[in-house]
């Protein structure tokens, strides 16, 4: 993908640090030169500049020499930006995650399954909206929203499974396995949401709409990437599949009747059909083998799984708000409108 | 002779079956090439492990779509 336009200083340095010919040809160490800053939750410059130095470890970008991933200053903007991160986040989500752990040291599976209905609980339904009054161009814009995350589907969650041990790393494949595809790349996940996209008139290469993601998107995305850019948060990572798990398969039935009621093709909701039932049973892996054999191998784990998981819905939670605050004053969600979709 | 190379082995159509079942929750099947449901409809499985319906108000019979776990409760989702 193409770097995405800047959005302020912090991206602006890192954007123009990634373009410079041959990282580490010289002996010069260079440095991106950011400030430390509070308050990135809610810097979309800063969380851009975050997206993109994550980004080097998925995609990449056109023209920009893939060794800079290791670059001194790639790996120190890096660190600071995520450090800035973590502080925020964990000052917000210690309390709850202190509040979870005596009874989920009791009963873990039940304290997970819980948590959608606790954490982040009266943010709006975006799968609601989508099978009562979704328009076509809020399911388009929906999808552009949903693209940052869906189109590198699983890949985040996959660098968990070094990092845990044997019956937790073999349960999580089990569902690896089948987000891939179960052996069919036709069925791969992100593949079936490249179909989704197209379906209905939108670039499917990834990053395509990234200066079009307002802040939660991209908090949501460097959120998944701190965690699974580091072993220690490995745990977190397997709280945060959880929570996804356990979020998709009602919403996914939700999305399949907007669809349908807009009388989409049937390639722009296969995507979510597939999610129905796979994440049905997903959900109980996860949380029943993955968490569970994780948090019994190693009780140690459970308050950074809990983070990743609490985490999660909280993010997400701050989507939905200001997807459906736009939407429902019948404006877009998106920094950038899309152009008009004229169906062939 | 090309043509009549056979395969050292013969794939067996064997059921390695395992069955978990989830409380509150579907039974998660490992091992299974087809489910076969009470009318006699046989499915076939593609995935790693199934979750077949229990609690008998999934719309997606015999699959697991949880809405078991909205069962007595109030309809809310996230997502």
């Amino acid at each position: 993908m193409h770097l995405p336009q800047p959005r302020g200083p912090s991206s602006t340095a890192v954007v123009e640090h990634l373009r410079q010919p041959s990282p580490g040809s010289d002996a010069q160490l260079r440095t991106v030169g950011l400030e430390r800053s509070p308050g990135i939750t809610n810097d979309e410059d800063r969380l851009l500049a975050l997206w993109v130095l994550q980004g080097l470890n998925y995609h990449g970008y056109s023209g920009v020499d893939p060794e800079i991933e290791w670059d001194l200053a790639v790996v120190q903007a890096r660190t600071q930006l995520e450090a800035e991160l973590e502080e925020e986040l964990l000052a917000a989500f210690t309390p709850v995650v202190e509040e979870l752990l005596p009874e989920a040291r009791r009963d873990l599976t039940g304290t997970l399954f819980s948590l959608p209905d606790r954490v982040a609980a009266s943010a709006p339904s975006m799968s609601a909206w989508a099978r009562s009054s979704m328009t076509a161009e809020q399911w388009r814009e929906m999808l552009v929203l949903r693209s940052a995350s869906q189109l590198k589907e699983a890949d985040p969650h996959t660098f968990a499974v070094p990092r845990i041990p044997g019956r937790a790393k073999v349960a999580l494949m089990e569902i690896q396995f089948d987000e891939y595809g179960s052996g069919d790349p036709s069925a791969l996940h992100s593949e079936l949401f490249a179909q989704a996209m197209t379906a209905v008139g939108l670039d499917h290469s990834y990053g395509g709409y990234a200066d079009t993601w307002p802040a939660p998107v991209l908090l949501s995305n460097v959120t998944l990437g701190w965690f699974a850019g580091r072993s220690r948060w490995a745990p977190a990572v397997v709280g945060h599949l959880t929570m996804v798990e356990m979020t998709s398969s009602l919403p996914s039935k939700f999305y399949v009747a907007g669809a349908r009621r807009l009388g989409l093709p049937e390639e722009a909701w296969r995507y979510f059909d597939e999610h129905v039932e796979a994440d049905a049973a997903h959900e109980q892996v996860a949380v029943r083998d993955v968490c569970g054999a994780l948090v019994a191998d190693d009780p140690d784990t459970l308050p950074t799984l809990l983070v990743g998981a609490v985490a999660g819905l909280h993010v997400e939670g701050l989507v939905a708000e200001l997807v459906m605050g736009a939407w429902e004053q019948g404006r877009s969600a998106l920094r950038i409108p899309l152009h008009p979709w004229v169906a062939a | 002779m090309r043509g009549d190379r056979v395969p050292v082995a013969t794939p067996l159509p064997t059921e390695l079956l395992r069955l978990t079942e989830c409380e509150d929750g579907p039974v998660l099947v490992r091992g299974a090439r087809v489910v076969v449901d009470a009318q006699g409809v046989t499915h076939p499985v593609t995935r790693p492990v199934v979750a077949l319906c229990r609690c008998g108000a999934s719309q997606r019979l015999p699959w697991c779509d949880g809405v078991h776990k909205r069962l007595g409760k109030r309809e809310t989702s996230t997502g």
